[in-house]
């Protein structure tokens, strides 16, 4: 993973002296300044409320900075047309947001079809996805969104924000509602599935342990404003307190089993 | 004769008024939805319009119907040459339909879509959709089992109040509640309520289907889906076809009747003199409630109807009462020409004054004539009035000055059928009723002497727009013809030939002219 941030200094992401406030003055981020090279996975660390969120959704211009300048692939944000924006950025939150009027395929097809791709090419797409996340098309495509176990709609908004092949993913925390046995396997399953794809992928998590699973960088918010940006070596080395606080849990003797499985990650 | 009997001879005229009804109910829930929809999609977009435009929808739905009818009869609004706004008959109950209809559904329109899960708006959005594919596509068909529970109420209410329609001749069910009101027949109200009831569990039950279609989850939702646009569809196609039909036919002559059984008695046999003497074609919109005759009247929306000459001078005119008949009428003869463009003919020849009435038994046992002689008696009793009496200047408030009476409870205020109903079954023990009142007789009740004068005259006199004696001066000779033409006895049977033994209108009508007479030399 180090190797391919190396290998390709292409720039997907750009925040210049970010900044965002609400319209009552108060500041969710300050100052950000920040890269995503292309094809490598960042994760935005820190508590809940800290800022993570907010610097996802100026990614995709859900939301526009008050102060400073977000680029994706060179232009400004600003600059771009939102909707086209969007749809060259796939996007999974937590809580999925599949519609639920629509069945599984149907929700996957979704942007293809507004793309105006042709029927049998949306299915083609819809079965290579299904099939790529660990379902099987005959049984889940007609199925609607309540029929699913939480595991299996998470697997379904994964592929319906791939379903335009876009070349940046946007995740807040989109493991975050599962049980744990679940969320393991889902990580696995994550974690070999983006290195097949080579994405520039910007994943958002308050668990430490999934960050060092999947990251290439992780970048440590608190209160707004970046406290920590590097590799994940870097994060055991740091003496900042609110770094020492998230590497604690790592060392946190209960849960270690899932350290252990993964000597490598900590210990590159 | 029971109800079932009842509908089963009436069966097409039952039928004909269920139809109408369907109509009115259909086309206005149809018209508020083509509004309401969209006003509530509006409200979530620009939240500031939340409260002024629920609030309006708010009051429009506490404004009583015959308020509102009153409002809207003198309205006289075009689109594209087609008459929107005003007169009455069905255009205007459907107008104040759809303003009931309104609250329902666009408060459930911008619920519905607020409810929707932000997590879903926020994924919508977040895959590049356009605000108008996360309405339509995610929003709207989300919010459909809501706004669907909205129509279903709206349509209810409306089944509900579309019976008021009848006071403005726009028929329906309603036609038989009033008229059985009116006479006093039970069976008759039954034949207009039940039928209603029914009809509003049905469109409840049906609706409640389509709702349960619509909430996303249920089984079959594409396929219900359809279902709603073609209905959709089918209200759209209806309400266009019903508003091309032009609003009032040409060269006809509109004659109008209040909503009591005496005067739909004389609007016919103003209409039936007209026709045959007059070589001219009516049309008739009888059923007018409370002073909506006179509105329609001076808008031009009628153009001939019976009036009195008491009711005119203090209820339209707002002058004190008079006792002096002729008086009476010179007023209000020239103050009609001079303020409405309205001319008073020959009167018929009864005056229907307000009668105080007590049962025949009280009358007998204590002795009683006169109400001079009763307000000895009136502190033990309760008396019960129509709205009318209640609320017009010569009635209940200087009635008891004059009188010097005192109840022992406050006057029961009430519909003025009902009061009859209520002396009988001895809820109240004096009324007041109206002198040519075919249930007098009936009931065996006695009219109390107005010993001291204190009603004033109510002639009877027909009241007809210039411009209509100026185009057809037929007119004017045909209906002088009936003046002086009946009398107080005869007016009271041809109440009860009606109220009592219930023969048609027309029958009865065409029976008077013949044994009157009442025919003129062919011009």
């Amino acid at each position: 993973m180090v190797i391919s941030v190396s290998d390709n200094h292409q720039k997907a992401i750009e925040f210049h002296d970010v900044s965002y406030r609400l319209f009552d003055g108060k500041s969710l981020l300050s100052n950000l300044n920040l890269e995503v090279f292309q094809g490598e996975t960042l994760v935005l660390l820190g508590r809940s409320g800290s800022g993570k969120t907010t610097t996802l959704k100026l990614i995709n211009r859900l939301l526009d900075p008050t102060e400073g300048e977000v680029r994706v692939e060179g232009v400004a944000t600003t600059r771009w047309d939102p909707i086209r924006l969007r749809r060259r950025i796939g996007y999974v939150i937590q809580e999925i947001g599949l519609f639920p009027h629509l069945t599984v395929e149907q929700n996957i097809g979704l942007v293809p079809r507004l793309e105006g791709w042709e029927a049998e090419r949306i299915q083609g797409r819809v079965r290579g996805l299904l099939d790529m996340v660990g379902l099987d098309y005959g049984h889940f495509a007609s199925r609607y969104p309540r029929e699913l176990s939480g595991g299996q709609r998470q697997r379904v908004g994964v592929a319906r924000a791939l379903a335009a092949d876009p070349p940046i993913m946007l995740l807040d925390e989109p493991f975050g509602a599962l049980d744990p046995i679940t969320r393991r396997e889902i990580q696995q399953e994550f974690h070999s599935l983006k290195k097949r794809l080579g994405k520039t992928i910007v994943f958002v998590t308050h668990d430490v342990r999934e960050a060092f699973l999947l990251a290439s960088r992780i970048g440590l918010i608190k209160d707004g404003e970046m406290v920590l940006l590097g590799q994940p070596a870097d994060l055991l080395k740091s003496d900042d307190p609110e770094v020492r606080a998230f590497a604690d849990c790592l060392r946190d003797p209960a849960p270690s089993a899932e350290l252990r499985s993964k000597p490598s990650v900590i210990a590159p | 004769m029971n109800l079932w009997e009842f509908l089963l001879n009436h069966r097409s005229e039952v039928l004909e008024l269920a139809l109408e009804h369907l109509f009115l109910v259909g086309l206005s829930t149809g018209i508020a939805i083509f509004i309401g929809v969209p006003l509530g999609i509006l409200l979530t977009r620009w939240p500031r319009l939340n409260r002024p435009v629920l609030g309006l929808a708010n009051i429009m739905q506490t404004v009583p119907s015959l308020a509102l009818f009153g409002f809207l009869i003198p309205l006289n609004i075009y689109l594209f040459h087609v008459r929107i706004l005003g007169g009455i008959g069905a255009r205007t109950a459907v107008v104040a339909l759809v303003l009931y209809a309104l609250l329902p559904i666009i408060r459930n329109t911008f619920t519905g879509l607020s409810n929707v899960d932000p997590a879903i708006r926020e994924a919508g959005r977040g895959m590049g959709m356009t605000d108008r594919q996360l309405l339509f596509q995610v929003e709207i068909p989300l919010a459909l089992g809501v706004i669907v529970a909205g129509v279903r109420v709206a349509t209810v209410i409306s089944v509900g109040t579309a019976t008021i329609a009848a006071a403005i001749d726009a028929g329906g069910l309603g036609r038989y509640i009033f008229r059985g009101l009116r006479m006093n027949d039970n069976t008759l109200i039954l034949a207009g309520a039940v039928p209603a009831a029914l009809m509003a569990l049905a469109a409840d039950f049906f609706l409640g289907w389509m709702e349960r279609l619509m909430t996303p989850g249920a089984q079959g939702w594409l396929r219900g889906r359809r279902v709603v646009w073609a209905a959709l569809l089918a209200v759209a196609v209806g309400a266009g076809a019903a508003l091309m039909i032009p609003a009032k036919s040409g060269d006809r002559i509109a004659v109008g009747a209040k909503d009591f059984t005496e005067q739909i008695i004389l609007g016919e046999l103003v209409a039936h003199v007209l026709e045959s003497n007059a070589g001219l074609q009516v049309v008739r919109h009888f059923d007018l409630g409370g002073s909506l005759a006179h509105q329609a009247l001076v808008a031009g929306e009628i153009d001939i109807y019976v009036e009195y000459t008491g009711t005119a001078l203090t209820a339209i005119l707002k002058q004190p009462p008079r006792a002096d008949p002729a008086e009476v009428y010179r007023r209000v003869r020239e103050e009609y020409a001079a303020r409405f463009g309205l001319e008073w003919l020959r009167p018929l020849g009864f005056s229907n004054t307000f009668a105080i009435l007590i049962r025949g038994e009280d009358a007998r046992r204590l002795n009683l004539r006169t109400i001079s002689q009763a307000a000895r008696y009136t502190p033990q009793w309760r008396a019960g009035f129509g709205q009318d009496f209640v609320s017009r200047p010569d009635g209940y408030a200087g009635f008891a000055r004059t009188y010097g009476l005192k109840f022992a409870e406050l006057p029961r205020e009430m519909d003025l059928s009902l009061t009859y109903r209520a002396l009988v079954e001895h809820e109240v023990d004096l009324i007041a009723g109206n002198s040519t009142d075919g249930l007098i007789a009936r009931h065996d009740l006695v009219q109390l002497i107005d010993d001291r004068r204190y009603f004033p005259p109510y002639d009877a006199v027909p009241v007809v727009r210039q411009e209509i004696l100026k185009r057809y001066p037929r007119v004017r000779d045909a209906l002088n013809m009936l003046g002086g033409s009946i009398s107080v006895a005869e007016m009271r049977q041809l109440n009860s030939q009606i109220d009592g033994e219930h023969r048609a209108v027309e029958e009865v009508v065409q029976e008077l002219v013949r044994k009157k007479g009442l025919r003129l030399a062919p011009p």
